[in-house]
């Protein structure tokens, strides 16, 4: 992974600008020792790794502002770090930038059932979100596989998705409002508790930049009434076209689950052996759910499992109560966690039309016998966001490479039929490379103009998202 | 102009001598009318692309809304975010297309259930003030791949770019639906009851509220849709958690319903009003919108209200009309000689409305005004500094030269 080469000026100045971030920040806030910084070397793209400048975790709006000014006079990058749970190595550093760590700010500001948001610092854990308002009735939608560590503000950057976001949206469809900081220390509140901002919709173009135009410390975020139940069925096929064909008359006829979610056989296998939820052995797997009142899941799945009959499934298993429930989901959840048992993997996040899946999934399996590497595939398949784990061996030389190459392709043959490079993770450092292949040049462009204008000075999390022969020249400043 | 390709714009807009009025079916266009040639997209048309499996179309930018909702409707499916038809608000003919409905994220009643119109586009492509074509998004469900100019775009009322073609997420159109109504509550206790309904589990996808003919009888109205049984049920379990609100009348009658929310959509109760506002608030503020009014500037006779109010999205979206009658008494708050009564009254109320957002949190933008008063006020909510710089700046690379639909968000 080519990193941009570190500004030895800016390394020179490190005496200097750790002063002045003293003098804004308490002692606890700016992490100068090299024993300490190594705990920001890297997020969860774990292959890569670079301790940054300085850390610092400011506590407030008004401190972030106060860093940001001293780094924008000073000329040193920024790099904004949530949690740190990017699978794309969106908070990834650079040696001569400052991370900026918003963890600490993690408080709850305004709660507000009547008119259904909430105001969080962006530090505050997805999953805690819903933590403060679940006992009166309400919870915020988008669901990250990592909500218990990932934070709002990472959310954001990324405009994170999760399992349910086909009934519910991903992150920037439940945004209403941000306070953010810009690279100048400009404090700017964009949005707010009010839907659909006047003018430009810049709250949407903020959501998705990846921490480049601006460090987000604050958020005003929809919240929605429980449903009054919740109910997944299991349903096995005997191979991935009759299952891909499933999902697509599912959607057709009209009901609109909470989720789909997808496993084919080596993810089972894994899964199996690991969390043993005793799935049934077969080619495909989907767990569909559907919410309500009683009677209305009974009549819903009942149409599902009408539908899945007519495909000739290996097994159908509703959930008969809250425990069934509990194991028909435990396999889905450790999915990630199985396969990192029995191997290392790479994680993709290509999106593909739903009518394309079965194809997809037929070459992912040639490539995969090409390759010579395995592949487990677990997705969300009512919106063709596919997750295929690519296992390699860490220890064995080159291996990581070729799980690389593999992985491009994958993505390639994702953006041919229609789709993109990334559904939910972001482009980050892992998939900046190839953004050329679904965008020219102009495209690109337009992109870069929206980050001149946030971000002059290009100080921003610069080596992310874009080649980086693409913005040299901006960067260079 | 009239360009019948995607080619054809890029050379219009890269030949064009100057400014350069953007118009798709010429329905819904706001704020001041920009000088210059009229561009038409009306020629780019057709649907390419359309996979109920999938909930996406692909349509040219001028493509009629009708023609894509047929094309649905016979899958059974729709565009969900229930943009509204301003012809007879406005007093404007032609044909509503996709290409306006998205330049003017024209979003419906049920934008409080399924989001804005800006949350169902999901790719585009548009041609900028240079000519240059430029493709964002895609047509798949999620994607995070790069910055989303899909939403700068959605909702920049021409300013941009011109677009050429949409891709958007439809969805299923449900079996039936129904509505709750609750009659003679005021706008708090509507407000009160709207999010009473809209905070619990039973998925109302329309709250509204508003007078009804020239009575003072209110309705507060609720929608349900979904499979048969599941409206029924969760029709007699809305009424029962409503019932300290007053008895509930329940409309079971599909059609009925969804000519009532058709016409709270296309908002024409107000069609005979020469001033119409909408603004955004937190429904909650809504009650100083009165008390300011009443204590801080129409504190005088004979008008108690100066004018008329309906709420949407649960009180989220406030409807301000007035009549002329109303306009020509704002007018005797803080007369001027020199000015029509009329435009005079429109511009004092209009500007109170713009105070009042600044002060609340939330904006109010004109969308029909006596002749005149677009030219004297902000039709758009003025911006905060660091915004309006932002703006600016994005303006003055997508349109260097200014020349596209200039000065129409002021």
């Amino acid at each position: 992974m080519e990193m941009p080469v570190v500004d030895a000026a800016v390394v020179a100045r490190k005496p200097a600008l750790v002063a002045a971030l003293q003098q804004v920040l308490p002692q606890d806030a700016v992490i100068v020792e090299t024993a300490e910084l190594r705990a920001y070397e890297c997020d969860a793209l774990t292959a890569y790794r670079c301790p940054p400048l300085v850390a610092v975790l400011p506590r407030t709006t008004t401190e972030v502002s106060a860093v940001l000014r001293i780094c924008h006079a000073m000329g040193v990058p920024v790099v904004p770090r949530g949690s740190g749970t990017s699978l794309a190595g969106g908070a990834l550093p650079t040696g001569d930038c400052v991370i900026l760590g918003v963890a600490r700010m993690n408080a709850v500001l305004e709660t507000d059932y009547a008119n259904r948001f909430i105001r969080v610092q962006a530090g505050r854990t997805n999953l805690s979100v819903t933590g403060a308002v679940e006992s009166d009735g309400f919870f915020y939608a988008p669901d990250p596989s990592s909500q218990l560590a990932c934070a709002i503000a990472g959310n954001i950057a990324m405009n994170s998705g999760g399992a349910h976001c086909l009934k519910y949206g991903v992150t920037t469809n439940n945004l209403l409002g941000v306070t953010l900081v810009q690279m100048d220390g400009t404090v700017l509140e964009i949005g707010g508790p009010y839907l659909d901002a006047p003018g430009l919709d810049l709250l949407g173009v903020i959501c998705g930049s990846e921490g480049q135009l601006g460090v987000v410390t604050e958020a005003w975020l929809r919240i929605l009434p429980k449903p009054e139940g919740a109910r997944p069925v299991l349903i096995g096929f005997d191979s991935n076209e009759v299952a891909g064909a499933c999902v697509s008359d599912i959607i057709k006829a009209g009901v609109l689950p909470v989720a789909i979610e997808f496993m084919d056989r080596p993810c089972i296998e894994a899964t199996e052996a690991f969390a043993k939820a005793g799935y049934p052995m077969c080619e495909a797997l989907l767990i569909v759910e559907v919410e309500g009142a009683r009677a209305e899941i009974d009549a819903q799945l009942g149409l599902i499992t009408a539908i899945a009959r007519r495909h000739n499934p290996v097994e159908i298993r509703e959930a008969a109560d809250e425990d069934e429930a509990r194991r028909i989901w435990l396999g889905r959840k450790s999915a990630f966690g199985a396969m990192g048992q029995i191997s290392d993997y790479i994680c993709l996040d290509g999106t593909i039309p739903v009518s394309s899946l079965p194809y997809v999934l037929r070459r992912i399996g040639e490539m995969s016998a090409q390759y010579g590497l395995g592949v487990a595939n677990v997705f969300h398949a009512g919106d063709g966001n596919m997750h295929p784990l690519i296992l390699f061996d860490a220890n064995k030389p080159g291996d990581l490479e070729l799980c690389e190459a593999f992985g491009a392709d994958v993505l390639k043959l994702c953006v041919e039929v229609g789709g993109c490079l990334t559904g939910e993770h972001g482009v980050g450092v892992e998939k900046r490379d190839l953004m050329k292949v679904q965008f020219t040049s102009e495209d690109m462009e337009a992109q870069l103009w929206v980050k001149d204008v946030f971000d002059p000075g290009w100080l921003l999390n610069p080596a992310k998202v874009f080649p980086l022969d693409v913005t040299a020249e901006r960067r260079a400043g | 102009m009239r360009p019948d390709t995607e080619q054809e714009l890029a050379e219009a807009l890269r030949g064009a001598a100057g400014s350069l009025r953007i118009v798709g079916g010429g329905t819904r266009a706001i704020g001041r009318v920009p000088p210059g040639d009229v561009l038409e997209t009306g020629a780019l048309a057709g649907i390419s692309l359309y996979e109920p499996g999938a909930l996406t179309m692909i349509a040219a930018a001028g493509t009629p809304l009708a023609e894509i909702k047929a094309a649905l409707a016979s899958d059974t499916q729709r565009v969900a975010f229930e943009p509204p038809d301003m012809r007879r608000l406005l007093g404007r003919e032609g044909v509503a297309t996709i290409g306006g409905v998205v330049a003017a994220n024209a979003s419906g009643p049920r934008r409080i259930q399924v989001g804005a119109c800006r949350d169902h586009i999901l790719g585009l492509r548009f041609v900028d003030g240079m000519g240059r074509v430029i493709r964002n998004g895609g047509r798949v469900m999620k994607n995070v791949t790069g910055y989303d100019l899909v939403k700068l775009l959605c909702g920049s009322h021409g300013s941009l770019g011109v677009l050429s073609e949409i891709s958007f997420k439809v969805l299923p159109a449900p079996e039936t639906q129904a509505s709750l109504c609750l009659h003679g509550l005021d706008e708090a206790q509507a407000v009160a009851a709207m999010a009473a309904a809209l905070g619990s589990p039973y998925e109302v996808t329309g709250a509204a509220h508003g007078v009804i003919g020239t009575g003072f009888a209110s309705v507060t109205r609720l929608r349900l849709e979904g499979f048969s049984p599941s409206v029924a049920y969760r029709l007699r379990e809305l009424a029962r958690l409503l019932a300290p609100f007053g008895e509930a009348e329940l409309e079971e009658d599909a059609s009925l319903s969804r000519l009532k929310w058709q016409e709270m959509r296309d908002v024409t109760a107000f069609a005979d009003h020469p001033f119409v506002a909408r603004l955004s608030i937190k429904p909650s503020d809504f009650a100083g919108l009165y008390f300011d009014a009443a204590n801080l500037f129409f504190a005088r006779p004979p008008l108690r209200r100066g004018f008329d109010v309906m709420l949407d999205w649960g009180g989220g979206l406030v409807w301000v009309a007035a009549t002329a009658r109303q306009l020509a008494e704002n007018a005797q708050v803080a007369p001027d000689r020199g000015v029509e009564p009329e435009l005079h009254g429109a511009k004092l109320l209009f500007e109170y409305l713009q105070s009042f957002c600044a002060v609340e949190c939330g904006h109010a933008t004109l969308l029909k005004a006596p002749p005149g008063l677009a030219a004297r006020v902000q039709p758009f909510q003025p911006e905060s500094a660091g915004i309006a710089a932002l703006t600016r700046g994005l303006r003055a690379k997508f349109d260097p030269r200014g020349i596209l639909n200039q000065g129409v968000m002021g």
